[in-house]
């Protein structure tokens, strides 16, 4: 579970989170939504470390991930897998050596349990058999499926995603959310998803947070999201046109 | 103001690549490959600057020097001191500071701008460490080596143009390459060429890292890190003049 209590984030002076307070259960597939430039990404940011919060604090299972010290904060990072909006797939390196990477960094392994482990992470994104291409020679949505892949090669608890559905098909983004949904029940981990898909929300997502202005608008479950009497949300799911 | 704040990063940078390594196998393996591309890829240009360099020094100093009171071999002794205290490790680390240098840059800036060293991070690896040091254990070692190179070709080129032009006999050049050459020159321009090379390295690492934007930020970065390396090194090349010789 990664708690998040009262994390606020400032640049300049300009207050981008003002105090988000929440919980995102193991085992679920939480999603983050609300309109662009609200304060989404930071708040991931500052739960994965790449930025750090002006106050509060971010807890993995009780762990204050913002108070840990370098070598401490590794160790949680290990936990943590992220699918990037733009995949952030390691453009000099084959299919085969980004999923490798973490393995080879920081496990034991030998070369041929890697190739073992990164053949299963392939498998269970539907890749298998691209080993040998560079990211370069794939399409958008395979290099997504790819860094997901390189996201579960390690024994993660925690699987962060920005935006995994930007700039696909309709048909590829059904695809990815299955597939998220389906690693999040597999591994029993706690994912979580900013998105402005609404139809990702209905179809894969179990806790919904509504980011507005940079604080918490909503919070709840998926099947109560359209009776919601939150005049902000309300707005977003009809300019959504799920309503 | 901006210069001090920029100066101040670029030493937090340095400081922050320092950190005990995740696993050193790795940072070998990348250092190997960085050594073949700053020195094995950096060759050709160099073996092409330090003949010409040589040769065209040679018959500017005796288009200088001819006359019936001067020694022929002087030529030699002037242009493979020149080579080896100044031209060989500036003119050949200011090329190497375009070269190496705008690739570390756009490099590393192309991997910030897509959310690469972001992975990095957030994979619990130093990305500093990771990115930048293997380049500058790589540069530390290739480009003093690229500089030894270029004083040979230079002195090579030196007597390549003598005997082309009939100017001076190779025999005369070496003669007076020989009466003229103190180890403490060979050690001057080792000192340069360490000094240039961890220059060219940071400096290029840390605009690269730096880089914030998109495309235009990448090439803006690649051309700082050349002009600010290029800076730095006649700057370092006057101080270390001033305080060695």
């Amino acid at each position: 579970m990664i708690e998040l209590k009262d994390v606020r984030k400032s640049f300049n002076g300009v207050e981008v989170l003002k105090g988000i307070s929440t919980k995102f259960e193991t085992g679920k597939v939480n999603l983050v939504i609300g309109s662009s430039g609200h304060g989404k990404s930071v708040m991931m940011k500052c739960m994965v470390g790449l930025l750090s919060p002006t106050s509060g604090n971010v807890f993995y299972d009780d762990r204050d991930f913002t108070n840990l010290e370098y070598f401490e904060l590794r160790e949680v990072r290990k936990e943590i897998g992220m699918l990037f909006q733009g995949t952030a797939l390691f453009d000099s390196l084959t299919v085969e050596e980004n999923v490798e990477f973490t393995l080879k960094m920081f496990t034991k392994m030998t070369k041929a349990e890697r190739r073992d482990r990164v053949n299963f992470c392939l498998e269970q994104v539907n890749m298998a058999g691209i080993n040998d291409k560079f990211p370069a020679e794939i399409s958008g949505g395979m290099q997504k499926r790819v860094g997901i892949a390189r996201a579960i090669a390690l024994d993660i608890k925690y699987l962060f995603c920005d935006e995994p559905n930007s700039g696909l098909d309709p048909v590829t983004s059904r695809l990815i959310d299955e597939l998220l949904q389906s690693i999040t029940e597999e591994f029993n981990i706690t994912t979580i998803i900013n998105t402005h898909d609404m139809k990702s929300v209905f179809d894969i997502g179990d806790d919904v947070i509504f980011i507005y202005e940079g604080t918490n608008g909503w919070s709840g479950k998926v099947k109560d999201i359209k009776h919601s009497d939150n005049e902000t949300l309300k707005r977003f799911i009809q300019a959504s046109q799920f309503d | 103001m901006n210069f001090f704040s920029q100066f101040g990063l670029y030493l937090i940078f340095l400081k922050g690549m320092f950190s005990k390594p995740e696993k050193l196998s790795v940072y070998i393996d990348r250092t190997i490959t960085e050594m073949n591309n700053i020195g094995v890829g950096s060759l050709t240009i160099v073996i092409i600057i330090a003949i010409f360099q040589g040769a065209v020094t040679t018959l500017q100093i005796a288009y200088q020097l001819i006359s019936p009171l001067i020694a022929k071999p002087v030529i030699g002794s002037i242009v493979s001191d020149s080579s080896m205290l100044e031209l060989a490790p500036t003119i050949t680390c200011l090329v190497l500071a375009g070269k190496v240098g705008s690739h570390i840059a756009s490099e590393i800036g192309t991997m910030r701008v897509s959310e690469q060293i972001d992975a990095l991070e957030v994979m619990g690896i130093n990305s500093s460490g990771y990115l930048a040091l293997p380049k500058i254990v790589a540069g530390l070692i290739m480009i003093p080596m690229l500089v030894i190179i270029s004083i040979f070709l230079s002195n090579l080129g030196g007597v390549l143009a003598g005997e082309a032009s009939g100017i001076l006999t190779s025999e005369e050049y070496l003669q007076g390459a020989r009466e003229s050459f103190l180890p403490y020159n060979l050690f001057f321009a080792l000192v340069k060429a360490f000094t240039y090379a961890f220059i060219i390295t940071t400096v290029s690492s840390f605009q690269g890292y730096t880089t914030n934007g998109g495309a235009l930020e990448v090439g803006a970065s690649s051309t700082k890190a050349v002009v600010y390396s290029a800076v730095a090194i006649l700057f370092s090349d006057y101080l270390l003049a001033q305080l060695l010789l």
